[in-house]
């Protein structure tokens, strides 16, 4: 009686043009041919993740368009009589810290109706002033982002100011290359008419299966940004966005 | 048998004696009562009998232990404590008005007062008070018995901020979301986000129209099913659901009920954060070990640090603010398991979180939350005050306001919780010079209105009276901004009363203060801040100007009978005098006093205050008074009282109000003035005729003072005193019929004809005596005794026996026949229809005997002084004696068909019973030496055992005791008695 395969696997799945790539495979055999005794068994196993070839071992991610997964799969063979059995399961895997420490890269910023692109009557927006910081756009991943946000002035009151954590994904192959941005966090930080000249607080804690450090690879990138955005009561929408670069330490 | 006996304990000064006698003899033989067998009586000689049965007299020992000591209490309340709980601590006192060992301990640290203390007057929520108590508990080890925790101001809130509005629960209104995400999200992730912190589906609709009280059984619904959905690990729903309530805290439509409804929500919140806190402990559980109470994050294994840290990343990406606020902050203390110094980095993030949220209402209470939860914060709360008030002049919420119709000082004073609470918990065992320090930046704040009075009501109130000028110079210099300026007052005036001001100042404050309070318009503001000064002014000064602020609140509640309006303030005034002057000569020299109390209109609030005068006067006056001034006053509030009574007043308070008034008579005493006293009673008895237990008070009252009398002339009345004596004596006879309750006419009866008895009136102790054997065929089978029916027949009994006792030193009425009053008694007992099958009748007969045989006795056992008995009388005359025999046999004849009666099958057991209970009657009191009394002991002997119901260790100790007794000279015969008697064998 033969026992036990195992094989990690990654797929890479992009809508239609990419098929999924293995970047690892690994067998070994747990147990030799026999008789198990009768009761509960257990084997202890372990074995080192080689990737296959000159490719990458990524950390584990799910996205919409991109995955990164590992699966653990157990095979055990049997008789002819009997059928044989399989297990799978995931397992996470997180890439070593990257040497070096991000460089600290805060941004300060400011937002009135003048520096607002894309708006079609300039004259109708309500009079503002927002400033604010963000402690750093090189993230660590198990950080939250933090900063500070004040609204010196507004005409209009302020209804509600969110943070929405935006990924974005490009997938390149053959015919081009897609593009698609997903929320995937949004974290209201002001809730009401707040305080003028108040500094409130920018805090988000990144959400651990949907975020991942930044990838970029040749057949895909793994992007994420932070909107600011103030909803004034008039439903006003100002939006202000910043690319973020995260990395794990 | 021995049962007997002791259900006659309630026996009469004179009897006394013979009664210990009795029981002494009883414990030496066992089994023999006294009783005789009157044909052949033995002869007695009491004196060397009771010689022979005396227990040795040991003396005394003060010093020691004694179960009916005075109870000494010491009090434990604090102060603080009581000031919060006066509404419950006063109905405690007042169920017990009477100061005896038993009420001095419920003033004391009795427990059930305290819990009532601490509990809420609007508890609408009792399943949650046992958890939140045990939460507050655990929640708070750092904090002292002297911070007023939580739970107490908990029901204040709920009590106070409450609306008649309709509310209105919203689950989950997300419109704003589609406005507020961009278009570049897609719609699949949109909905996988909404189903992540979206709540159940089917819980979306909106609730309107909700009273009050429907709003807060929904809200407990939503606690209950919390409960439910974690008890059945559906921890994700229970997540949900809190959201869902934390949520509601961010809607400020009926803003009046904003303050409780924060309450009921937080509950909601602590409810959660104890469970989440409870699962992760349980997880930590290692062989059976769990965690000690002051653990490390160390030893946290990981899979309890790594559900804490899901807990912790669920909540994070909570979308909207508040919840998300509220939620972290109901599991803060989990931070406990992840690192040291985890709670601590929390709090300021908390805290600045809360900037974020724009309602400065909404606000204030977020952080009210926070210094629940967090135990203790920095100062940095304070300072987003200042920023706080320019919100609140905002035009957001202005504008809110006038939707609304809500004014600015009662929006005001909604915010007055949640920062006192601030305060409390920063200012809570702080230094001084934070306190200062708070306080100079309150000034520099702008010195509002708001946060003085918050100020105020939060620090110690030591503190506050050290500075009572700088207050009160900062009260009228602060910027009102809506906030009215009374109130302020009204909070130092709060202070003061716990704490004492330098004391050059007290005039001074007292002057400045007033002189803001007479000035206010408005009858029930200046009330609320009156009621707290006279506090203030009873303790420091004296009754001038006690009497000076009386008078002054008389003439501002008196236009427009303002007072109907202010009862409870007002009673409270009443009050806080009475506590602070309580000699009561004193108290009615306070010119104002009584014209003060003519403002209690409505007749219930007259009573209740009525009442707590009464309870004072009860609890304070030491001894018995005859000052004019204060019976006049006292006898008209209790007259007030007296007159409340009517058909429809419970029994209880009947009570209740009977007891206040005995304790005043009991207090009255115009020395040696009978006859004064004697008036007294009188007028009390027209004043008083409602109340049945005052009456009978007066009646006792009234005996009393014939046996002062009698004491006074030490037995020998002059023409004048027996006079008076007899005029006591008319006035008890003339007032019995007037009572209900036939027990205590009997026994009122015969006290009071005792008495006479004592004082030689002997036809009025006749009279007495008469009319209780008259009274006795009206005795109905069943009684009611405390609410419930009973059979009469044991309290008949015992209070024929106690008759009988009383008879035996009666003369006979040379008018009447012999033993006039005992045939009576005979006929009416023989006439009176008992109970069908009951041996009572014959019980008694048999006690009868036991009377008869003493009374053949040539000297009686006991007598009343200067009373001649019938042994003085008749001198043993054989007339006499044969009087009584013939009685006897009649008696006996009586017993002996009785005894045949019971011979059927299922009655042959109380055969046996009365058999041996005649037995030893005999064995007492018969002459056994006469051949047919022998005989007939024998027979009783032997019927006793005849069916083997007979207990078999009585008998044998019976015959033990007829061995023993056959020892002692002249008891030879008894030998051969004992031989005649056989014992049954146990076969």
């Amino acid at each position: 009686m033969t026992e036990k395969a195992k094989k990690p696997s990654r797929s890479n799945r992009f809508s239609h043009c990419c098929l999924p790539i293995q970047i690892i495979n690994s067998t070994i055999e747990m147990v030799k041919p026999g008789k198990l005794p009768s009761g509960k068994t257990e084997i202890p196993f372990e074995f080192p993740l080689h990737m296959k070839g000159n490719k990458v071992l990524y950390e584990t991610y799910h996205g919409v368009f991109v995955n990164i997964q590992y699966t653990l799969r157990c095979d055990m063979r049997r008789s002819l009589l009997a059928k044989d059995l399989t297990k799978t399961c995931e397992f996470i895997v997180h890439s070593l810290s990257q040497k070096g420490k991000p460089m600290p890269s805060p941004v300060d910023f400011t937002i009135t109706p003048e520096t607002l692109q894309n708006v079609k009557e300039r004259a109708s927006l309500p009079k503002f002033l927002i400033r604010g910081h963000l402690s750093s756009t090189n993230c660590i991943i198990t950080q939250p982002l933090t900063g500070e946000l004040v609204v010196e002035n507004a005409d209009a009151a302020v209804k509600s100011i969110e943070l929405q954590l935006v990924r974005v994904e490009t997938c390149g192959c053959a015919e081009g290359y897609a593009r698609d941005a997903t929320e995937i966090q949004n974290i209201q930080i002001a809730d009401g008419d707040v305080c003028r000249g108040l500094p409130i607080p920018i805090y988000m804690v990144f959400p651990r299966l949907f975020t991942c450090p930044t990838l970029e690879t040749t057949n895909f990138k793994v992007e994420f940004e932070v909107n600011i955005v103030v909803l004034l009561h008039d439903d006003h929408l100002i939006t202000e966005n910043f690319p973020l670069k995260l990395c794990r330490m | 048998t021995s049962s007997e006996m002791e259900e006659n304990p309630a026996v009469e000064q004179s009897t006394v004696e013979c009664l210990k006698d009795m029981f002494l003899c009883q414990y030496a033989c066992i089994l023999s009562l006294y009783s005789c067998f009157l044909r052949h009586a033995r002869s007695r000689n009491y004196v060397s009998e009771s010689e022979v049965c005396k227990l040795e007299s040991v003396p005394l020992d003060f010093g020691d232990y004694h179960p009916l000591k005075p109870i000494t209490v010491t009090e434990s309340k604090t102060k603080k404590m009581n000031r919060k709980g006066s509404t419950s601590s006063t109905s405690s006192s007042s169920s017990s008005s009477m100061l005896d060992p038993l009420s001095s301990v419920l003033d004391g640290t009795d427990p059930l007062s305290l819990f009532a203390a601490a509990a809420d007057p609007v508890t609408t929520t009792a399943t949650m008070d046992s958890t939140r108590k045990k939460r507050d508990k655990d929640d708070s080890p750092a904090v002292g018995s002297d911070f007023e925790p939580w739970s107490s101001k908990r029901g204040e809130i709920l009590a106070r901020y409450t609306t008649t509005e309709k509310l209105s629960i919203v689950s989950g209104s997300f419109s704003r979301k589609a406005a507020t995400t961009g278009s570049a999200v897609s719609e699949k992730v949109r909905t996988r986000l909404e189903e992540l912190d979206d709540l159940e589906e089917g819980s979306q609709k909106e609730l309107l129209n909700l009273t009050q009280q429907d709003y807060m059984n929904r809200i407990e619904e939503l606690n209950q099913s919390l409960k439910d959905a974690w008890s059945s690990d559906q921890k994700v729903k229970a997540l949900k659901i809190v959201i869902q309530c934390s949520k509601l805290l961010s809607d400020t439509t009926v803003i009046q009920f904003y303050p409780s409804k924060f309450v009921l929500i937080t509950d909601i919140l602590d409810t959660f954060g104890k469970l989440v806190y409870e699962r992760i402990q349980s997880m930590c559980v290692d062989n059976r070990v769990s965690l000690p109470d002051n653990f490390s994050p160390e030893c946290v294994n990981d899979t309890a640090k790594e559900t804490c840290l899901n807990w912790f990343f669920k909540i994070a990406s909570i979308r909207e603010l508040i919840p998300r606020f509220y939620v972290e902050a109901a599991i803060l203390k989990c931070n406990k398991f992840l690192s040291k110094t985890g709670i601590s980095e929390c709090l300021p993030r908390l805290t600045s979180m809360i900037r974020g949220i724009g309602d400065p209402l909404v606000a204030v209470y977020a952080r009210a939350y926070l210094c629940r939860v967090g135990y203790r914060l920095t100062l940095q709360i304070s300072t987003c005050f200042c920023l706080l008030f320019q919100q609140i002049h905002g035009d957001t919420v202005q504008n809110q306001l006038i939707v609304q119709c809500v004014e600015i000082p009662l929006y005001l004073t909604l915010y007055s919780p949640a920062i006192d609470w601030i305060l409390q918990c920063i200012a809570y065992r702080a230094p001084e010079i934070l306190l200062t320090e708070m306080m100079e930046r309150c000034k520099k704040l702008g010195n509002n209105a708001l946060l003085l009075n918050s100020v105020m009501s939060a620090f110690r109130a030591e503190f506050i009276a050290a500075r009572s000028m700088d207050f009160i110079g900062m009260i009228k210099e602060c910027d009102e901004s809506g906030f009215p300026k009374h109130l302020l007052f009204r909070s130092l005036g709060l202070n003061l009363a716990l704490a004492d001001p330098p004391e050059n100042d007290c005039l001074q404050i007292l002057n400045e203060a007033w002189k803001v309070i007479t000035k206010l318009k408005n009858p029930q503001d200046y009330i609320n801040c009156a009621e707290v000064w006279v506090e203030y002014t009873c303790r420091h000064f004296t009754k001038r100007e006690v009497n000076t602020v009386l008078a002054d609140v008389i003439k501002h509640m008196t236009p427009d009978r303002a007072f109907e309006d202010a009862y409870p303030q007002l009673q409270s005034i009443i009050q806080k005098v009475i506590t602070y002057i309580y000699d009561f000569s004193l108290l009615f020299s306070v010119e104002k006093f009584l014209p003060f109390l003519d403002m209690f209109q409505k007749e219930s609030v007259r009573v209740e205050v009525c009442k707590c005068i009464m309870e004072s006067f009860i609890k304070h006056q030491q001894e018995s008074t005859k000052d004019p001034v204060i019976l006049n006053a006292l006898l008209h509030i209790c007259k007030t009282m007296h007159d409340s009574v009517n058909a429809l007043t419970l029994e209880d308070e009947k009570r209740m109000l009977a007891a206040l008034i005995n304790g005043f008579i009991k207090m009255v005493s115009f020395g040696r003035d009978f006859e004064q006293q004697l008036s007294f009673y009188v007028e009390a008895r027209s004043t008083f005729c409602n109340l049945e237990p005052v009456l009978v008070q007066l009646i006792h009252s009234v005996n009393q003072l014939a046996m002062e009398t009698r004491k006074v002339m030490k037995g020998n009345h002059s023409r004048k005193t027996a006079a008076f004596v007899r005029a006591c004596v008319a006035f008890c006879f003339i007032t019995i019929p007037s009572l209900s309750s036939i027990f205590t006419r009997l026994n009122l009866y015969l006290h009071s004809g005792q008495v006479a008895l004592a004082n030689q009136c002997l036809s009025q102790a006749d009279a007495f005596f008469k009319a209780a054997v008259s009274l006795v065929p009206e005795v109905p089978k069943m009684i009611s005794v405390d609410g419930k029916m009973r059979p009469s027949d044991a309290f008949l009994l015992e209070f024929l026996c106690n008759f009988f006792s009383t008879l035996l030193v009666v003369p006979d009425h040379p008018e009447q026949g012999v033993l006039f009053l005992v045939r009576g008694l005979l006929n009416v007992i023989q006439d009176y229809t008992w109970e069908d099958n009951s041996d009572d009748k014959i019980r008694i007969y048999t006690n009868v005997l036991h009377l008869l045989s003493a009374m053949t006795q040539e000297a009686y056992i006991y007598h009343v002084d200067k009373v001649d008995s019938n042994d003085t009388l008749y001198g043993g005359d054989s007339k006499f004696l044969a009087e009584i025999n013939k009685l006897c046999e009649t008696v006996i004849a009586q017993i002996l068909d009785h005894l045949k009666t019971l011979g059927k099958e299922e009655t042959l057991k109380r055969q046996s019973q009365l058999a041996l209970y005649f037995f030893n009657t005999i064995l007492a009191h018969g002459d056994l030496r006469n051949n047919k009394l022998n005989q007939l002991s024998v027979n009783l002997w032997n019927l006793a055992q005849k069916h083997g119901f007979a207990d078999t260790k009585t008998m044998v100790k019976t015959l033990e005791y007829i061995k023993r007794r056959s020892n002692q000279p002249e008891m030879s015969h008894f030998t051969d008695l004992a031989l005649r008697l056989p014992l049954q064998s146990r076969t």
